[in-house]
């Protein structure tokens, strides 16, 4: 008699109790979850080395960095405020990249979806609010939707590469507002900046109760469940997998590759432009240059993070939103350029796309190691 | 006063210097992307190379007193650039195109990070070569008023356009872009070629971004680059690949992006703004135009993701 237990004992132990089949669920996860948040840190320790580097201590950056977007019941909401745009944008980028496409300018959709829902409010000046604020949605999502439509429309039926229309789309977006900013839609009172007429108080929409933080956070996060919602569970999102996996296959299996293209990219534009229109309605209160903040690029680094899933974005968004929220603070405090917040997430973005080439190397992820053996 | 005297005039008469101007950075970033896409790698982090490019330029500039040595900073540091993307993408499973993209995030963010300082001084130029003394017009002058850089380029684009065809060099570069295994076959390291190839095509955006900061606009701010970096990728295509073609295509972007300032200079202010858009909308149509869902594009390196 013995007091050890062999190993295949302890399989049998825990295939009696119904182990197995939980290890091989968390095998089979693990390694998205895992690798993901590996890089993250090995891309925190380059940054220290970075900020080594230029002589200032990354312990003191990282502790301002905690405090300015996560220490306080203040500087939580600051981060829960940024992240609500960039749920959003970060949806623009993830929903056509499962299809396989690598759309890059959801800038441009938030800057149209603003303009058009800040156009809309000023013209209907006078009706009931809940309408207006309804019609001021329906206009940004329709806003983005047709820009990134386009965009999808112009990749199946033209073969135009994604990538480069998306982001020429971008600048000629913010060249459309600054001329209409500027020109017809001017509020003529506005001198230093131009800007949109302001909305009227009732058209503009207020905070969650009991918080800072406005309403696009729940809708950003809603937008994030229904999109995970669309892809894992219903025939649409099966298809688009499909067809990102392999369009040829796709056509194969007679699926309608093109309408999926237009749809998907239509509603990442539309969920992008919805953004832009809670900038305006929430936050700015007229649409005017500020409506460019660069959600639109950081929304690129949120979705490659959560790569490309909707669930996952939302943690990641809270997270990016609290270094964003932080720069602030890091530059009072610490002397440091407001770019170190760029090259934090330039640097994140390297290490997190070098990390693809690790999936599927290490054993310890391979259900196959857990699976019952005969 | 002169600026009445030849009235409308004075628009074609901007834009050719305009484009004289404005062309040269879009002729750098292209040819080095030309190369780069000629090995089968795709780089869309020259945008990124452009802006650190320019600063580094205006930086050395600024602290040697030397244009020139600013030049080279820029060079190398788009070496570095490149060489980093050449390297990372040689790795299983590592999309060239997306680490393009947080390259150029990358890139701008570290400019703006080492740039602050050199927002405020002011560093001395690169020397042009006024070939329009023979005209009592200071608008002539001024349109021929031309940037040793711009000649550079358009040598260096005959040179490569001869080279691709005729080098051994441009042979390999060539047979890996098109065929990986066929460069195996040959005893070639296609990751070794594109690493080269992509370490020298940032070098030359690098160069691209200083002629930005040193000559024109000429100063570094942090709106220095208006995508030229991304535009000169999609110039390229247009350019089917061909070191000459990307030069007329750079003069005829750099015709566009003058438009607008040269309708300003003659009192047309109204749509600046749109204007201001012609070189994007014009690189869409032309996208539009010379793409097709049915077949390849004549010339595409076969290795070319952006192309497949």
């Amino acid at each position: 008699m013995t007091d050890t237990v062999s190993s295949a004992d302890v399989r049998t132990i825990l295939d009696a109790r119904g182990y197995r089949p939980a290890l091989e669920w968390i095998a089979r996860r693990a390694e998205t979850f895992v690798i993901p948040l590996a890089a993250l840190i090995v891309g925190m320790v380059l940054f220290s080395l970075f900020i080594l580097a230029v002589g200032k201590s990354p312990v003191q950056l990282y502790e301002t960095m905690w405090r300015g977007g996560f220490g306080s019941w203040f500087s939580i909401q600051n981060s829960l405020s940024r992240a609500a745009p960039l749920l959003l944008a970060a949806l623009c980028v993830a929903l056509p990249a499962r299809l396989g496409l690598v759309v890059i300018g959801g800038e441009g959709a938030i800057v149209l979806g603003g303009v058009a829902a800040a156009a809309i409010g000023v013209a209907l000046n006078g009706a009931p609010s809940v309408l207006v604020i309804f019609l001021m949605g329906v206009g940004g999502v329709a806003a983005g939707g047709i820009w990134i439509g386009a965009v999808g429309a112009l990749r199946h039926y033209r073969a135009v590469n994604e990538t480069i229309s998306s982001l020429l789309m971008a600048y000629i977006a913010i060249a459309l507002m600054n001329h209409l900013v500027e020109g017809p839609l001017r509020d003529p009172a506005s001198l230093n900046k131009p800007s949109t007429q302001p909305l009227a108080d009732i058209y503009r929409i207020g905070n969650i109760p009991g918080m800072e933080v406005h309403w696009g956070l729940v809708v950003g996060i809603l937008a994030c469940l229904l999109s995970w919602l669309l892809i894992e569970k219903t025939r649409w999102g099966f298809a688009a997998r499909i067809a990102g996996g392999n369009v040829r296959a796709a056509q194969v299996q007679g699926l309608a590759v093109g309408p999926l293209i237009v749809g998907f990219t239509a509603l990442a534009g539309g969920f992008a432009g919805l953004a832009g229109m809670l900038e305006v309605a929430a936050v700015q209160g007229s649409a005017n240059g500020s409506l460019a903040a660069g959600y639109g690029y950081t929304g690129i680094l949120v979705a490659f993070l959560a790569r490309h899933n909707p669930l996952a974005i939302i943690p990641v968004a809270i997270l990016l939103g609290g270094i964003d929220a932080s720069g602030g603070l890091i530059q009072r405090r610490m002397d440091l350029p407001d770019a170190t917040v760029l090259v934090l997430q330039g640097m994140l973005f390297i290490v997190i796309l070098f990390s693809e080439t690790f999936y599927g190397r290490f054993k310890l992820f391979n259900p196959d190691l857990w699976q019952r053996s005969t | 006063m002169e600026t009445t005297d030849i009235g409308l005039w004075g628009v074609p008469l901007a834009m050719l210097g305009g484009a004289i101007r404005v062309s040269t950075p879009f002729i750098f970033v292209s040819l080095g992307e030309a190369i780069t896409e000629r090995s089968g790698r795709i780089n869309l982090g020259l945008e990124g190379t452009l802006v650190f490019g320019a600063m580094s330029a205006y930086a050395v500039a600024v602290m040697t007193g030397s244009p020139w040595l600013g030049l080279a900073a820029a060079g190398v540091a788009g070496l570095c650039f490149g060489l980093f993307h050449g390297w990372i993408c040689k790795f299983p499973k590592v999309n060239d195109i997306a680490i393009g993209i947080a390259l150029m995030l990358f890139g701008t963010g570290l400019a703006f990070f080492f740039g602050k300082p050199f927002i405020q001084p002011s560093a001395p130029d690169l020397p042009a070569i006024p070939f329009g003394t023979w005209s009592d017009i200071p608008q002539v002058q001024a349109a021929l008023n031309v940037n040793v850089l711009f000649l550079i380029g358009a040598a260096l684009a005959v040179f490569l356009w001869w080279a691709f065809r005729n080098t051994r060099i441009g042979l390999i570069v060539r047979v890996v872009g098109d065929s990986a295994d066929a460069a195996r076959a040959m005893g070639l390291n296609p990751n070794t070629v594109r690493l080269l190839a992509t370490g020298v095509g940032g070098a030359l955006a690098g160069i691209g971004g200083a002629y930005l900061s040193l000559y024109y606009p000429g100063s570094w701010t942090e709106r220095i680059s208006s995508g030229q970096g991304l535009m000169a990728v999609a110039l390229v295509i247009f350019a089917r690949w061909n070191p000459l073609g990307c030069f007329a295509a750079a003069l005829l972007f750099g015709g566009a992006g003058a438009l607008g300032p040269a309708l300003q200079s003659v009192g047309v202010t109204q749509g600046y703004y749109l204007f201001y858009a012609a070189p994007y909308i014009l690189t869409l149509i032309i996208m539009i135009a010379t793409s097709s869902p049915s077949r390849a594009l004549a010339g595409a390196p076969g290795e070319l993701s952006i192309t497949r």
